[in-house]
């Protein structure tokens, strides 16, 4: 018996040190293979608009904050951080020791320079609207740096996870046209090696990075434009990390095959799809109506036909990980008979006996838009379309190319309804796409929503940088907006990557499983790319 | 001759012009604009922010402003550089034609030296079994989707038997590779591709070669080889073949364009980086420089074919003369 105890002990204690030994030393060495259908426009992170320059910069550079696993903000490039008294400045202190990837050290007055870089008038970034509320920044020297705001600003900490870009490179380069677009020098995990342009990117492991050497030696990025191929590509071995459709997680990876040589990961993407009321239409000026087609429209029934199951119901504006997401704002039951009497109420009766409801002579028909090339949005629309005309509502599809339809339709205000969706930053501050003042041509306020509790709590919640009290800011926003139903929510689809099954160390957190990459590693005996 | 070439030359050049004006007012005036950018929208990118880069572009100038910037550019044989990535547009299209133009010129070569016996062989057996046999089997290369045939082959030959690579033009470890397994690298992975593209070509060829190899062997000419007692293979290949090829001549130097003209669908599938989807992506994004410079060369090409085209059929055909 004791004996048996012993050995068991002996053998638990064998077992320990081993998985200390495994845990713990993951092997160097390997290549990840990605496969994308887009290609990155330029490595010049402050240029980068796209999600594929984003993928790649994010791997090169560093900002000085960024948002852990469970999405808080935390130190990047920058130590720590203090926010004065006022909220008027934050000082940043960063990291030592840190080296840009030709080893030269990285100190305050690279950010400096990004900073100047992303206000300069001749400079083509996007991002330039954050930063036009700073009003000053001061090196204070190169590990401390002071940043003032013209009024307290919260969203500004999290835009300094903007990349920093080196000084000693830049300065008095032409950034629209430089060569470091392609041939980009950052402070990051890995360095880039090569770009061969529609085909493939490589990068390499940066063995000096401040946190630690990832364990995986080179990243690739191939472009294959084409989804069906990039699958074909993944089930051959070709690449190894993808991101499935609805299609391919739910009845294509389900075999033995795949089961044995890959992981699959499901969690909620950062985005989600609404469809959009145009206002300024008097039939959608009633709440009533609103009302009754969130009544009408069975989201459980898109997600099971559009997503295969794969997504949630969305309430709300936010990422329903994050604390600004109000859970307590629960989505309303699919009830078509709770439309019809509301719709009643709004003054829509069917008269003339056509199965369409009229109101003062005029048929309630309208046209909801959407984007060419997006088969998820169609076919949400033709079901929106079925479940709308139960209640009465005769609904016409209009697909457009996206750039024609930006300009065209959307910028212009030319509309009835429009499904689109919103990817979501991080940070919540929703002031573009909401606040009344917001409707100009070109804006993000364009169904033309004006309310002017939700103006206050907006610019209250970017006066605070509280985390408890804009909580209970955004929570009140969400529970306004989904009150109001300016747009009718519907959706946030899942993220669903595979990975083959040879890397390790996966870890999934709210912010999906990319956080930790360095991390992931590949035990020696299955490594595929040695050299 | 080259009096004939020179005058031909000289009158090309309105004509380049004309095609200028007409495809930089059609592509400015379609709806859309470069900053645009992505198929979502981000809320941290202002409009102020998009306006100064439509600014910085010079895309709030007057239309014909911008069309005389870029004639001016254009007469320094500069087409400027691109909106998305800011390289030269010249660059752009300079690494992506050797791709398109070999790819294209494989499939070119295998179509000749498969449909021209096809076709001379049916007519020699017109209405044959074997000539109804060939025409199905042309038809069927013409009318099979190419997508199609792609993704069926690619699972087959890349996946279920794994022969042959699925897609790229490369192997990720090309730059280790000595010298001939580069070679035999590249021509591992266009199999596939060429093969398909020359399957969807044979129907052309080899069915203009049967027509008028058809109408050759009625001649009289024909019949006199066959009285004097020629080998049918002489009357055939020597006599026959010669009279059926012209007008093959013709076609070859109209499809000279089409050498540098890649097909979207067929590139996506493969992931070939060639014309195609640069073309396509430029478009998409309204990436005016570039779809202006790839659209007056191919106009360019167009024009140079068709002279060619006149050319060679003076040179292969002495009945012809080229007068104006």
């Amino acid at each position: 018996m004791i004996r048996t105890i012993k050995a068991v002990f002996r053998k638990a204690v064998f077992l320990f040190t081993l998985l200390i030994l495994l845990g713990f030393r993951p092997g160097y060495g390997d290549a990840i293979v990605t496969g994308s259908i887009g290609e990155p426009r330029t490595l010049v992170p402050i240029l980068a608009s796209d999600s594929a320059s984003g993928a790649i910069c994010g791997l090169i550079f560093n900002g000085l904050v960024k948002y852990d696993k469970d999405l808080r903000l935390v130190g990047d490039l920058a130590r720590s951080w203090e926010v004065s008294e006022d909220g008027l400045e934050i000082t940043f202190y960063l990291r030592d020791g840190v080296r840009w990837h030709d080893g030269t050290p990285f100190t305050a007055r690279d950010v400096e320079f990004t900073y100047k870089s992303l206000i300069d008038p001749d400079v083509r970034t996007p991002y330039s609207g954050d930063f036009k509320m700073v009003k000053a920044l001061e090196v204070i020297d190169e590990r401390t740096l002071r940043v003032l705001y013209r009024e307290v600003f919260s969203p500004g900490l999290s835009s300094w996870g903007m990349n920093i870009m080196p000084r000693h490179l830049l300065e008095g380069e032409d950034l629209n046209n430089t060569g470091f677009g392609r041939d980009p020098v950052g402070t990051g995990p890995y360095r880039f090696k090569s770009w061969k342009t529609g085909e493939k990117i490589e990068l390499i492991s940066n063995h000096d990075y401040f946190e630690h050497r990832p364990y995986i030696d080179r990243y690739i990025y191939r472009i294959i434009p084409d989804q069906a191929t990039l699958f074909l590509e993944l089930r051959s071995g070709g690449v190894d990390y993808v991101s499935l459709t609805p299609l391919q997680f739910d009845r294509q990876t389900e075999s033995r095959f795949f089961k044995e040589n890959f992981q699959k990961f499901k969690f909620p993407s950062f985005g989600y799809t609404y469809m959009g009321y145009n206002l300024k239409d008097p039939r959608f000026q009633d709440l009533k109506v609103r009302k009754a087609i969130n009544y009408a429209v069975n989201k459980q029934e898109i997600i099971r036909g559009v997503l295969l199951g794969l997504g949630s119901v969305a309430t709300g504006l936010f990422l329903p990980e994050s604390w600004a997401y109000n859970k307590a704002v629960a989505s309303v039951e699919y009830d078509p008979e709770r439309a019809r009497i509301l719709l009643e109420e709004a003054g829509w009766l069917d008269r003339d006996g056509d199965g369409i409801l009229e109101k003062d002579g005029m048929k309630f028909s309208f046209t909801i838009i959407t984007n060419q090339g997006n088969e998820q949005r169609r076919m949400t629309l033709e079901i929106i379309q079925r479940r709308l005309k139960e209640v009465g509502i005769e609904v016409r599809i209009k697909i457009i190319e996206w750039s024609a339809f930006v300009s065209e339709f959307i910028d212009k205000r030319r509309f009835d309804a429009v499904l689109l969706g919103w990817s979501l930053s991080l940070d919540p501050d929703m002031y573009d796409i909401w606040h009344s003042s917001k409707t100009k041509e070109g804006e993000f306020n364009f169904v033309g929503y004006s309310n002017h509790e939700i103006d206050r709590l907006l610019i209250e919640g970017r006066r605070s940088f509280d985390q408890k009290e804009r909580m209970s800011i955004y929570h009140r926003i969400h529970e306004i907006l989904y009150e109001e139903q300016p747009y009718l929510f519907l959706y946030v689809p899942d993220s669903l990557p595979i990975l083959n099954a040879r890397f390790k160390g996966i870890e999934v957190g709210a912010a999906g499983i990319g956080h930790n990459f360095i991390e992931w590693h590949v035990p020696e005996t299955e490594q595929k790319y040695t050299r | 001759m080259v009096r004939y070439i020179f005058r031909r030359l000289i009158g090309l050049i309105p004509l380049l012009f004309g095609i200028t004006i007409v495809t930089f007012m059609v592509i400015h005036l379609a709806p859309g604009r470069p900053t645009d950018l992505e198929s979502q929208f981000n809320p941290k990118v202002s409009m102020e922010a998009r306006e100064r880069i439509a600014h910085l572009y010079g895309l709030d100038k007057p239309l014909h402003i911008q069309y005389i910037d870029w004639l001016k550019r254009f007469l320094r044989l500069d087409f400027g550089t691109s909106f998305v990535d800011s390289r030269p547009v010249l660059k752009k299209i300079g690494e992506r034609i050797p791709i398109t133009l070999g790819i294209n010129l494989a499939s070119i070569i295998l179509i000749l030296l498969i449909g021209i016996p096809i076709g001379v062989s049916s007519a020699v057996k017109e209405k044959g079994f074997y000539d109804r046999s060939m025409t199905l089997f042309v038809f069927i290369g013409f009318a099979i989707p190419g997508f199609w045939l792609s993704l069926i082959l690619m699972d087959l030959v890349g996946v279920r038997w794994g022969i042959l690579p699925i897609s790229g033009i490369k192997s990720l470890e090309f730059d280790k590779f000595g010298f001939f397994e580069k070679i035999i690298d590249i021509i591992r992975h266009l199999a596939l591709p060429v093969f398909v593209s020359a399957f969807g070509g044979l129907a052309g060829i080899s069915r203009y070669m049967r027509s008028n190899m058809v109408h050759v062997l009625r001649q009289d000419y024909i019949r006199t080889a066959r009285a004097k007692g020629l080998r049918e293979k002489d009357v055939i290949y020597k006599h026959a073949l010669k009279n059926a090829l012209l007008p093959v001549v013709t076609i070859m130097g109209l499809s000279i364009p089409g050498l540098i003209g890649g097909s979207v669908i067929f590139e996506s599938i493969f992931s070939i980086p060639g014309m195609g989807r640069l073309f396509y992506g430029s478009v998409m994004a309204r990436d005016y420089p570039v779809i202006m410079g790839v659209l007056v060369i191919g106009a360019t090409l167009t024009l140079l074919g068709n002279l060619l085209a006149d050319i060679s059929y003076r040179l292969v055909d002495p009945r012809i003369k080229l007068e104006d």
